[in-house]
């Protein structure tokens, strides 16, 4: 479903491609044993190799190499049991070894592909180019003193994974949609947490329009764009500014631009002419990566089930709808959640209750999943006491509220609380009797043909009750006594 | 106490053993030669202090019966490993005034065995350069004189050459140096001593300032095959710190040495044999094979067909990685920092004042050569020559065990001479460059003097892994050359 956009010569295709920076989930950086923990005191976390002290050589961390073919697993592509580090070279203060340890000509991975949910409900599959590990720089800080720039180290040297997108991405809402199925999918194999605010998932996005048929445009890549809203809004004002440009009369240029959340504008940062020349070379200081497809195949056996493949199963054996089942595997937690309350019940109602009620609660109060306190246990309890007619759904949405509130066991709610529901008949009856005998008129005219009546009989026998009656009991012996 | 700087490494330490002398006693000899021989400039940083301790450190564990295999051993470290405490320059100004917080593995090794620390001598600087002349810190003297009267100062060789002075002067014992394209053969070389490179990865790199990885391996200077062999032990081994470290076990050369060379081939690389190349190295060739043929060595004629583009490949290898090792030297965590109106002001005012012409010069090569557009000519291409030249030393050691050749194509020459072209002065690593680049151990073995009376070292070059062989060898043409010679400036003080 490409979005187009509308010119004065006529609708115009936006073509986007992107390169997603993914922090590994690891204690340790890429190529020294100092910690990665986020929100650590400026250069903390510095090893004399982070700080490219003179001598210092960099060891490959094995635990960032399975990392990234476990996401190269999990994005169906490729693996390569050879590839090689090279090194980019530039100067920035960030950058203490003068170079960026990364893979050029040999990625560790391959081509693959992920699937994406547009909001119509439709599928659209999504190329991947490659995925490649290199090291992060580290921070520069210009606004801790009037006229000097700090740097802190912290980050220097930490994993990356950079994952290329084939340009198969077309429009805003396809790209929000792909930048969160690969967090998605990142998150369920726990190699990044996609934390966008920390810096831990960072994009940039390469962006040309066209004619719909016609050849690829001239790109621009938009730098700094550090969540999914940012990156709607970009592709939204930088796809308009070409068109613009080209239908009056101009062309073009290739450059890195920098969006500037603030003015919600992207600009010039460099021209193709200005393009560094990194010097590309496989670095002397470590020996080629090679390992055997065995171990490949080891790390696939732990590979978790993943959301499209989670989605498909909870459509097929809860007889889920598509929404539903997104919904819940939006998160692995949720979807687990969401596993253990639907345990032995009625599944649809087990969505219910979770998507409806459970993540409506934390949602208005601002809470995740994770410091829900209901737990998925007590929120099956509740189910049951409905499907076990305890309950009325009505008493259970109370008893619902009651146990967000106080953490309570939903049995001992009920209990405290003398909500069980009356199915005594005999009960029942004598407050049917008496609603009747209170309201002669209203009972008149339903037997005059107001049929509309009948819910003011119930509401009344309910509130009677306290809410207890058993509104299947209610409703026959209204009937049969009103007719 | 004169001949306490005269022994080798072996006698010294069976005299510590034995308490004819004490550590102390040794180091403060040594301590003193430094002193008497300050002229020749082969020290950046002297430490006597410092050697001092250690050396009274030393008697106590020997008293104790806790000695290690190289302890009360006076050495000097070349200014290129990090030693812990003690400013580590390179030779480079960028560097002046940085002390490490860390120790190089080998030096630390070298502790752990007990080796005591004169000083951190000169060096080219980062290690590029055949002539010590390249030095912030200044020229280094080679002890030796021409025998003509001259008088003129001559260069120790290059770039370990204040390792190799100090060595050749009587102020230490043995030296540390590395070696990237023939910077300890060379110098050894031209000093008259003795100095191997071992196969790539059997030194760790760790904590040596980096020149061009792919080529950079630590070595030692030694008064004779035996001491290299025993303090070559002590610096070996796998590093995990370094990931070019072989993981491999480092065996007992010195205890396996003494033989002679019956069963052995020897092969003569016809390459080698360069037009121009003057007499008395040629001569000096045929007498070392005339010498491994009394040893019951066998003399295989082999051919090393690439040898001619080892130099031109190493000249683009080596600044290709040193362009990019060296962009850490930016003024900004540590070493000189020159502030300049802005951010590359700041850096380009560093590294112009920073470093010096020859390292300058390599840079630029370097980053041409692996600039857009060049990569494929230059890079590429040397990478594919460096594979042919590894294959020609694999062929020619399918007929023989270790290759005998001259060091180097000359004698010593004076300071000064060479300067104004840098292409001769590359030509001085045209034997020992090929190994360099096949990553293949090599050492010099002083064997002879020039016309001129400077010594002159023959090179052996052995198989991957198969110092034994070439330190073997290399004791056959130490006995059968039975080089004596001494500096001039040396036996005068002895006499």
């Amino acid at each position: 479903m490409a979005q187009l956009i509308q010119g004065n010569t006529g609708e115009w295709e936006i073509v986007i491609g992107m390169e997603v920076h993914a922090q590994v989930t690891v204690q340790s950086k890429l190529f020294s044993g100092a910690s990665t923990e986020f929100g650590a005191s400026p250069n903390s976390q510095v090893s004399l190799v982070d700080a490219a002290m003179p001598g210092m050589l960099p060891v490959l961390n094995e635990k960032c190499v399975e990392q990234a073919v476990r996401t190269g697993l999990g994005l169906n592509a490729k693996i390569n049991t050879y590839s090689v580090f090279e090194r980019k070279n530039y100067f920035y203060p960030d950058l203490p070894q003068g170079y960026q340890i990364s893979q050029f000509l040999h990625p560790i991975v391959g081509t693959g592909e992920i699937e994406i949910d547009l909001p119509d409900g439709s599928v659209k599959t999504i190329g991947i180019t490659r995925l490649h590990l290199e090291q992060d720089a580290g921070k520069s800080l210009h606004d801790q003193h009037p006229s000097k720039s700090f740097v802190d180290l912290n980050r220097s040297g930490c994993a990356l994974m950079e994952i290329v997108s084939e340009p198969d991405i077309r429009g805003a809402e396809e790209a929000a949609a792909y930048l969160s199925k690969l967090r998605m999918i990142l998150q369920y194999l726990g190699t990044c947490n996609g934390n966008m605010e920390e810096g831990s998932m960072r994009a940039d996005v390469n962006v040309s329009v066209r004619k719909p048929g016609d050849e690829l445009g001239t790109r621009c890549e938009i730098k700094n764009v550090n969540s999914v809203k940012a990156v709607q809004m970009a592709i939204d004002y930088e796809s308009r500014r070409q068109v613009e440009i080209i239908e009056d009369g101009g062309s073009i240029k290739q450059e890195t631009r920098l969006w500037d959340p603030n003015k919600g504008e992207t600009r010039s940062m460099r021209s193709k002419e200005e393009a560094h020349d990194y010097r590309y070379f496989p670095d002397p200081d470590l020996l080629p990566l090679e390992f055997e497809q065995s171990w490949v195949d080891e790390i696939k056996q732990t590979l978790p089930e993943l959301p499209d493949e989670k989605k498909h199963r909870f459509m097929q054996s809860y007889g889920l709808g598509t929404y539903d089942a997104s919904v819940l595997i939006a998160a692995r937690a949720r979807a687990d959640y969401f596993e253990s309350v639907a345990n032995d019940r009625d599944a649809k109602m087990a969505a219910n209750w979770v998507i409806n009620e459970l993540l409506g609660v934390l949602n208005k109060n601002g809470k995740e999943l994770e410091d829900s306190p209901i737990s998925a246990e007590q929120l099956g309890g509740l189910i049951d006491l409905i499907a076990d007619d305890t309950i009325s759904g009505k008493i259970a949405k109370d008893v619902f509220a009651d146990m967000f509130e106080t953490g309570k066991d939903p049995a001992a709610i009920v209990e405290e609380k003398g909500l069980k529901q009356v199915t005594d008949t005999g009960a029942i009856e004598a407050i049917v009797d008496e609603v009747i005998a209170e309201n002669p008129d209203n009972v008149e005219q339903y037997r005059s043909g107001k049929d509309k009546l009948f819910g003011f009989f119930v509401g009344q026998v309910m509130k009677k009750s306290q809410g207890k009656a058993n509104p299947a009991v209610v409703n026959d012996l209204l009937k049969k006594k009103l007719s | 106490m004169t001949e306490l700087t005269h022994m080798t490494v072996a006698q010294a330490l069976k005299g510590l053993e034995n308490k004819d002398f004490s550590a102390v006693e040794l180091t403060q000899a040594h301590i003193d030669a430094m002193a008497n021989y300050r002229h020749l400039n082969a020290f950046i940083v002297e430490t006597p202090d410092l050697a001092m301790d250690q050396a009274k450190a030393s008697d106590e564990r020997r008293a104790k019966g806790e000695a290690g295999a190289l302890d009360g051993i006076p050495l000097a470290i070349k200014d290129l490993f990090c030693t812990k405490g003690v400013q580590t320059t390179a030779s480079s100004k960028i560097l002046e005034g940085f002390v490490p917080r860390y120790d190089s593995t080998v030096t630390a090794r070298l502790f752990r065995d007990g080796a005591v620390m004169l000083g951190k001598t000169a060096l080219d600087e980062f290690a590029m350069g055949s002539s010590n002349t390249t030095s912030y810190f200044g020229n280094v003297i080679n002890p030796w004189k021409r025998s003509d009267g001259s008088n003129a100062d001559l260069v120790p060789g290059g770039s370990s050459g204040g390792s190799s002075a100090a060595l050749a002067a009587r102020i230490c014992m043995g030296a540390t140096g590395t070696d990237t394209g023939g910077s300890i053969r060379q110098p050894a070389s031209f000093c008259g001593i003795t100095g191997i490179k071992p196969t790539y990865g059997r030194c760790s790199r760790w904590g040596v300032v980096a020149f061009a990885s792919s080529l950079d391996q630590p070595g030692i200077f030694g008064r004779s095959v035996e001491d290299t062999a025993i303090m070559l032990k002590s610096m070996s081994g796998f590093d995990p710190k370094d990931s070019t470290s072989a993981d491999r076990d480092v065996p007992d050369w010195a205890g396996q040495l003494g033989g002679d060379l019956k069963g052995m081939k020897i092969g003569i690389p016809k390459e080698y044999r360069m037009d121009g190349m003057p007499e008395e190295i040629e001569k000096l060739w045929q007498q070392g094979i005339a010498w491994a043929k009394e040893s019951g060595a066998e003399i295989v004629d082999v051919s090393l067909p690439h040898t001619k583009y080892a130099l031109p490949t190493y000249y683009i290898i080596a600044p290709a990685e040193a362009s990019s090792n060296l962009a850490r030297y930016d003024g900004v965590r540590y070493g000189l920092r020159v502030e300049g109106q802005d951010l590359t002001d700041t850096y380009e005012s560093t590294r112009a004042e920073g470093f010096g012409d020859e390292v300058k010069r390599r840079i630029m090569i370097g980053t041409y050569v692996l600039s857009a557009g060049y990569y494929d000519a230059y890079y590429i291409k040397a990478q594919k020559v460096r594979r042919l030249i590894l294959q020609d030393f694999e062929k020619a050691y399918e007929q023989c065990d270790a290759l005998l050749t001259p060091t180097a194509p000359s004698a010593a020459f004076a300071i000064g001479e060479n300067e104004d072209d840098p292409i001769k002065m590359y030509l001085n690593d045209v034997f020992t460059v090929p190994a360099s680049l096949a990553g293949l151990p090599g050492m010099s073995v002083p064997a002879g003097l020039s016309a001129d009376g400077l010594p002159l070292g023959l090179q052996i070059i052995g198989k991957a892994w198969d110092e034994l062989t070439v330190l073997k060898v290399g004791q056959a043409i130490e006995r059968a050359a039975n080089f004596s010679a001494l500096p001039e400036m040396v036996t005068k003080k002895a006499a």
